[in-house]
This record gives structure tokens, C-alpha cells and sequence, in this order.
């Protein structure tokens, strides 16, 4: 069946996509109504090449229109629909039904550890706010000569390059057993944002964000779970950048 | 038009913090020792249970032994003060990743402490003050080869 997809050999005849029955479960929650989250569950038949947040789609689109969740680009760049889908925190739009076991229900509900306020939609600010914290801008105190960028070669442009790539989704953070807790701790999100500046060598805040990050809420609660990395949907090694940050600290300098 | 001038942003907060904070000190004693506790641990486990008769070896008089050496002494020292603290610093920061209420956490790091203080001292006091046959006992409290030491 997912031959007639993938095969090379001749042209795909229209409505050939193969299709299933899925059984997706949303935990629900309206502040105005419910005092506590509710999973409810819609079947739905749904194509071989369809992603979670197709599912969402037909879902609100077709079954119950106050369905409430976040999406912006829907292609695994803005990072607004990061949820938690079978207990592991993704993008809707980057997980496909089909790599999922559609033989069992798909579990759907909002990230964990930051405030819901309805359905799949949490409040962000704050991972927002930890983010803020550690100043994730360019910090130089001259200007670059005759109105010209900056350089730095491209060794020194790949030191932080795996971190440039974050989109801000929130998924490692809300993935993160310590951030749950209490919810002081900066977080993945936050880390990896401040790597991306401290290893920079065109910025000149890096002992800030240390001073920053050397707090007792800051790198050291870290667990090494690796959550994050399993988490981040850019494929960001978070473990490993918040390791480097640790070193960084304990060096004093990047 | 002219071109509108953007504010710079807002001055960043320098922190006078010290570099070296606590948290960063346990974190480096963790890892540090962790590896000094693996020699001393497979270390103690090799002499007490393989080398020689094995464990049938320990006795009264095995332990008695190992306490009136200098190099066991230091040893066991060592094991006692890292493998302690490593343990009670270890159950901190699980008591701060799960305790929500701060009350909670408090109470039990310090049931922590306090528990961690009495037995260094109990131990360090053992090592250091152990006689197998102190001076005055009845004979027949004491272990038989006293005779032929003391």
C-alpha cells in the first residue's frame, strides 16, 4: 500500500494515497466550563501522508470548531505547534500519523509544565521570560569599521552553528523534569539561546550571560536526562550545548 | 524623512556574583568524587572479598586489623567522608527537583544534614578510636586473639 506512494516507476494516479482509521485523544480543557482537563476522542480516517496537526485540522475543521491550538507556518519552522503527542513533546507538523502506531489511539495534550489556558495552548511567557533573561542579543560595545558586517570565519561561525538553529517551540523546556518542579530553572530553550551568543565571537556579553547562567537556578540544575535532546525538533544536541555552557562557566571564559 | 533613531537597548545588568557559587562547587565535587570513588569502592570490595581466603577471610579480627592500619585508616576515612557526602548531596538535589513545597524541602534537607553530621562523626570516631581489646573488659567479652597481642 505505501508502495503506490513511494514507487518511482510510473505516475501516482489520483486518490491512491492510502487511508486509515486513527483514533486521536485531545485533553480538552475550557477555563469557562471545566474545572479539570478532559480526553476526548475523535476517529477520524485519515490519509498515509497526513501529519498530526492534519488530524487537528480535520478535527476542528469538521468535527468540533472550538478546538483550540497554536499554528503559524505549519512546516516545522515557526515552532508554534509544539504538544505533546503520545507522551513525547513534537511539532504537530512534523509528525506524520503513519509513524506513529495508528493501531493504538494517539494521545494529543498541551506541553507540560507551563500554565494551560486552553486545549493545546499554553501560556508561553513564561519561557519567554527565561529566555529574556539571558539577553539573547548581539552585545558589542564598537561598530564594525566603514558600515561593514562584522566578519568571522567560518570556523568560528560553527562553534555555535547547531544553536542558531533553535525556533523557540518550548519543546525541550517543557520537556524538562527540573523545569516542571518549581519552574525557576532557566530551561533548555534559554541555554541553548545564550551558547548561541557566548560562543559568538563577534559578541562581547558572554561573562553577562555566565554571571547569568552560574546562578543557583541556573546550568548546574541540570540533569543531563537528555529529555531535551530527544525533544528538540531542529535535532539541536541540547545536552551536549548545555554541557558546553558548564565547561564555559567553570573556564570563565567561552 | 529622516531616518528614525533607535533607542540602544536597555544596558546589560552586570551581576557582581562571586564565580564560584555553591551549586557549581557541588556540581564539580559530583563528578570529582565520583571517580575517586570508584577506585576506593572496587578498591575496599577487592581486599574484603576477593584477595586471599575471600570472604570467608572477614571477621572481628579481619576489621580489627584494617583499623589498626594507617593506609586502612586513611582509606576507610576517605571512603566514609566522599561516599557521605556524595550521597547526602545527591538526595539534596533530588529533595530540590521533587519537594514543591518549600517547607517540605527544607525540613527534609535538613533531616539530610543532620543525619549526614551524626554519622561522619560516629564513623570518623569508630576509625580513629577502634580497640579490639581494651584494657580492663572480662576475658570472655573479648575476642580470642587478644590474648596473644596484648
Amino acid at each position: 500500500m505505501a508502495s503506490a506512494v513511494a514507487s518511482k516507476s510510473g505516475p501516482i494516479a489520483h486518490g491512491e494515497v492510502p487511508t486509515f482509521p486513527v483514533t486521536v485523544i485531545v485533553r480538552r480543557f475550557d477555563p469557562e466550563v471545566d474545572s479539570e482537563p478532559r480526553w476526548v476522542d475523535y476517529d477520524l480516517q485519515m490519509h498515509g501522508t497526513d501529519r498530526v496537526l492534519d488530524a487537528l485540522h480535520k478535527i476542528k475543521w469538521e468535527i468540533d470548531g472550538s478546538l483550540a491550538f497554536r499554528r503559524s507556518c505549519a512546516h516545522g519552522v515557526c515552532g508554534s505547534d509544539a504538544m505533546r503527542i503520545n507522551g513525547k513533546n513534537r511539532l504537530a507538523c512534523k509528525t506524520l500519523l503513519k509513524d506513529l502506531d495508528v493501531s493504538k489511539p494517539i494521545y494529543v495534550e498541551a506541553l507540560k509544565g507551563l500554565p494551560l489556558e486552553k486545549d493545546l495552548i499554553v501560556d508561553m511567557e513564561p519561557f519567554f521570560d527565561s529566555y529574556r533573561a539571558v539577553q539573547p542579543f548581539l552585545i558589542a560595545s564598537s561598530k564594525p569599521k566603514d558600515g561593514k558586517e562584522r566578519l568571522q570565519s567560518a570556523a568560528q561561525r560553527k562553534i555555535f552553528d547547531e544553536t542558531t538553529k533553535c525556533i523557540l517551540c518550548a519543546a525541550c523546556t517543557s520537556s524538562c523534569p527540573v523545569f516542571w518542579t518549581d519552574g525557576q530553572y532557566f530551561g533548555p530553550a534559554a541555554i541553548v539561546n545564550a551558547h548561541r551568543f557566548i560562543f559568538d565571537s563577534r559578541d562581547e556579553g558572554a561573562q553577562v550571560r555566565m554571571d547569568i547562567l552560574n546562578d543557583r537556578e541556573g546550568v548546574w540544575r541540570c540533569r543531563t536526562t537528555f529529555n531535551c535532546t530527544d525533544a528538540c525538533p531542529r535535532g539541536i544536541q541540547v545536552t551536549k550545548v548545555i554541557g558546553e555552557v558548564k565547561q564555559a562557566i567553570l573556564r570563565g571564559k567561552p | 524623512m529622516t531616518t528614525p533613531t533607535i533607542e540602544s537597548p536597555k544596558a546589560p545588568v552586570r551581576t557582581h556574583r562571586s564565580r564560584f557559587n555553591l551549586e557549581a562547587f557541588g556540581w564539580v565535587f559530583m563528578r570529582a568524587s565520583g571517580i575517586v570513588l570508584v577506585v576506593l569502592i572496587f578498591g575496599h570490595l577487592f581486599v574484603n572479598l576477593m584477595i586471599g581466603e575471600g570472604v570467608k577471610a572477614l571477621d572481628f579480627a579481619f576489621v580489627g586489623g584494617k583499623f589498626s592500619d594507617p593506609f586502612w585508616m586513611v582509606w576507610d576515612t576517605l571512603l566514609l567522608w566522599l561516599a557521605l557526602i556524595h550521597g547526602a548531596n545527591g538526595m539534596r538535589t533530588v529533595i530540590n527537583d521533587y519537594a514543591h513545597n518549600r517547607l517540605v524541602g527544607v525540613i527534609l534537607k535538613g533531616f539530610i544534614l543532620v543525619a549526614t553530621i551524626v554519622l561522619l562523626v560516629l564513623g570518623t570516631l569508630v576509625i580513629y578510636t577502634f580497640d579490639p581489646c581494651p584494657a580492663g573488659s572480662p576475658a570472655d567479652l573479648l575476642p580470642s586473639f587478644c590474648g596473644t597481642v596484648g
